[in-house]
């Protein structure tokens, strides 16, 4: 559970000093869509995921790569190696979805809830700090999702 | 992850945000944030249970109908955890042979791949109920992984840019022995928890041990990638800072 209170003194004071030296922005983007039944939404992690046969993620210069996850990979497919061992990975070995709920968004698209599943997921490792670093990679992969018709991002850190 | 989704948004696509520290999110103001009580790795709260993972994704999706920005809202459901089971509960494998004395880097490997062979039962279980494994990142078979890591213990560690390279290896090894033991211990009769599951792993298995004493070497090399690599990266903190003990 993570309410700061609930955790040990070390690792509270790590999450409150990662507050502290947040990085701020000047500008407040808010871009509205269609509704939520024609949106084309795509997962995006920040769990270290790859196909396995991926290159695995790296530190130094490497670590605000993604890595593309094609929506039909089988979980099995799937492995992680964010540098972190300070999260639960028990989770993810028992069920993908609860790190990245792809049958469960494919669910809801097959209920008519979204419109549709993006072709291609994506996953940061979200190790490096400040995460402004990230700022090429994601104006990157921006592109990429709108070429994949996507509208929306559903960010799952972890 | 906020600032992925302020540059996507400014880019042009609406993002939404599970959000597990509500202080970063706090901090960082992203447009739209569902706040989850969950544990770190979790942010869909609870593994094998569809209607609660699609609960929470479909709040973090409502959040997409709101006018103005900021939108946010508590997710006001708790994850149900696993029972917690007693420390003599707590240490899934059963040595029904005698552990050899593991003061040697021999009888400690001999003793390692006697631990291997003995949860192989239960993960072949695992890979059975969930069709699938998470091992796999270093290419290696646990075997070979378990004489890899003791093979750490004794042999020179290369330095310079070899080190970085070498530091990496051993992170993804070690990284795929973890996920032999966790996903063979949470086979296993007793439901542990996340917190039971890693203090097992860390501090009642051979390899375990294995993993200390190549903690401490680590930290003795002079190369800052395996001093690293021992100081943060081959032992959870909790463990380190003897939280879980």
């Amino acid at each position: 559970m993570v309410r700061l209170a609930d955790l040990p003194e070390w690792e509270r004071d790590h999450l409150l000093d990662l507050a502290r030296k947040a990085p701020t922005f000047s500008t407040r983007p808010f871009v509205r869509g269609p509704a939520l039944r024609h949106r084309r939404v795509a997962l995006i992690s920040t769990a270290g995921l790859h196909r396995r046969d991926d290159r695995p993620f790296a530190s130094g210069r490497g670590a605000t790569e993604y890595r593309v996850i094609p929506a039909g990979t089988p979980a099995n497919d799937l492995v992680m190696s964010h540098i972190s061992v300070n999260f639960d990975r028990t989770g993810f070995r028992s069920d993908l979805n609860v790190v990245m709920p792809v049958d469960r968004l494919r669910e809801l698209a097959r209920d008519g809830v979204i419109g549709s599943v993006a072709d291609f997921h994506y996953s940061f490792m979200g190790a490096p700090f400040p995460p402004t670093q990230f700022e090429a990679s994601a104006r990157q992969l921006a592109g990429l999702l709108k070429r994949d018709g996507v509208d929306t991002a559903i960010l799952c850190p972890v | 992850m906020c600032a992925v989704g302020h540059y996507l948004e400014e880019e042009g696509i609406a993002t939404t945000l599970i959000s597990l520290v509500r202080e970063h999110s706090d901090a960082m103001r992203p447009p739209r944030a569902l706040w989850v009580p969950f544990m770190l790795g979790r942010p869909f709260g609870v593994p094998d249970d569809a209607a609660f993972q699609t609960r929470v994704l479909r709040a973090a999706l409502d959040l997409l109908d709101a006018d103005e920005a900021p939108a946010t809202a508590d997710c006001e459901e708790e994850a149900p955890g696993s029972v917690e089971v007693d420390e003599g509960a707590a240490c899934p494998v059963n040595f029904s042979r005698p552990v050899l004395d593991a003061d040697s880097n021999e009888a400690l490997a001999a003793s390692l791949q006697d631990e291997i062979e003995q949860l192989r039962p239960w993960h072949d279980l695992s890979r059975s109920r969930h069709g699938r494994t998470t091992v796999g990142v270093s290419g290696l078979t646990p075997e070979d992984a378990a004489a890899f890591v003791v093979s750490q213990l004794k042999s020179a560690f290369p330095q310079g840019d070899e080190a970085t390279a070498h530091a990496r290896q051993v992170k993804f090894v070690c990284d795929d022995l973890r996920a032999y033991y966790e996903e063979s211990g949470a086979a296993q009769p007793g439901r542990l928890t996340p917190a039971a599951l890693e203090r097992w792993y860390y501090l009642d298995t051979i390899a375990g041990k294995v993993l200390h004493r190549l903690r401490d070497r680590c930290m003795q090399s002079e190369a800052p990638a395996l001093q690293h690599l021992g100081k943060l990266v081959l032992i959870p903190r909790a463990i380190a800072l003897g939280v879980r003990a």
